[in-house]
């Protein structure tokens, strides 16, 4: 089944907030391999300027994740969880993310194609403080694969 | 001031480059830190099922471990301002052993600004040379 093109537009709800905990962002880190100080060493990022370690550049997606499920969940949408495969993923920073920030997530979709088969949905997740700052937009495009069993 | 990390590069260098060897753990790793607990990226059977050939790493893992060598390299200096990539091809991962990942980053041009901002290029491959992130672009700007 194709996805509904009607998305287009569709804006959701903000998600809940996401702390970012300080040993979250350690324990991201370690698991994507970045061993900078920057990511670890509170002393070394406060040096810098920064007000706490520094969130990896990925980091921002464990907040769309939450949007993307909205996304997915959603009764009109019509995607089949199963069939979706990850395309493209863009990152765009205002600033970089910090152990305390507090973000919301806000998904807007921008784009339902279809090609021979296949969807591709593509959606905006703005993430901001509680304040209303832009601090990261994440945009990924899904990829839904054709409704038939996979050889 | 004391220059950018790219002040002592020209167009076209590398200047980074690394092999990251993933296991089974490292996935296990990443599903924990991330929340991403999609059953394919440690389960045979499950991947198997949905016409894979095996557990393959989160893309967004791989995404996230070929831009830590840049974070490195900017060295507190500047930041990483816009980062992209295409999932081109799973990266699996065996049971026993390890995948390997590797990074070559080379500066693909000066921003208007070179003081201030410039893109880089990542080509990741796999253990056969094969890409599995395409149009991998980093824009990078001084603090």
């Amino acid at each position: 089944m194709s996805v509904n093109p009607d998305l287009v537009n569709l804006v959701f709800e903000p998600t809940p907030s996401y702390v970012v905990g300080r040993e979250k962002v350690r324990e991201f880190a370690r698991a994507v391999m970045a061993f900078d100080p920057l990511h670890h060493d509170v002393s070394y990022a406060r040096n810098l300027g920064f007000a706490d370690v520094v969130a990896p550049p990925t980091f921002p997606v464990v907040i769309q994740e939450a949007t993307l499920h909205q996304l997915l969940a959603h009764p009109e949408a019509t995607i089949d969880f199963s069939r979706v495969v990850h395309g493209d993923q863009k990152f765009d920073y205002q600033r970089l993310v910090v152990a305390g920030d507090e973000l919301v997530g806000q998904l807007t979709v921008t784009k339902v194609q279809s090609l021979g088969g296949h969807s591709m949905v593509t959606s905006e997740t703005a993430m901001s403080t509680l304040e209303g700052e832009l601090v990261v937009t994440a945009v990924s495009t899904l990829v839904v694969r054709a409704g038939e069993d996979a050889a | 001031m004391s220059g950018t990390p790219w002040s002592t590069f020209s167009v076209g260098d590398e200047v980074a480059n690394e092999t990251i060897y993933l296991t089974r753990e490292s996935l296990v790793r990443y599903a924990g830190a991330s929340g991403d607990f999609n059953p394919i990226h440690y389960r045979d059977d499950v991947a198997q099922s949905v016409g894979l050939d095996g557990v393959l790493a989160h893309g967004m893992l791989t995404m996230g471990l070929a831009i830590a060598p840049v974070t490195s390299w900017l060295a507190g200096k500047a930041m990483v301002t816009s980062y992209q990539v295409r999932f081109t091809k799973p990266v699996y991962v065996p049971v026993t052993g390890s995948a390997g990942v590797t990074v070559s980053v080379t500066l693909h041009s000066l921003g208007e600004a070179p003081e201030e901002s410039a893109t880089l290029a990542l080509r990741v491959t796999n253990d056969e040379g094969a890409t599995v992130l395409g149009k991998a672009i980093a824009v990078v700007s001084t603090l």
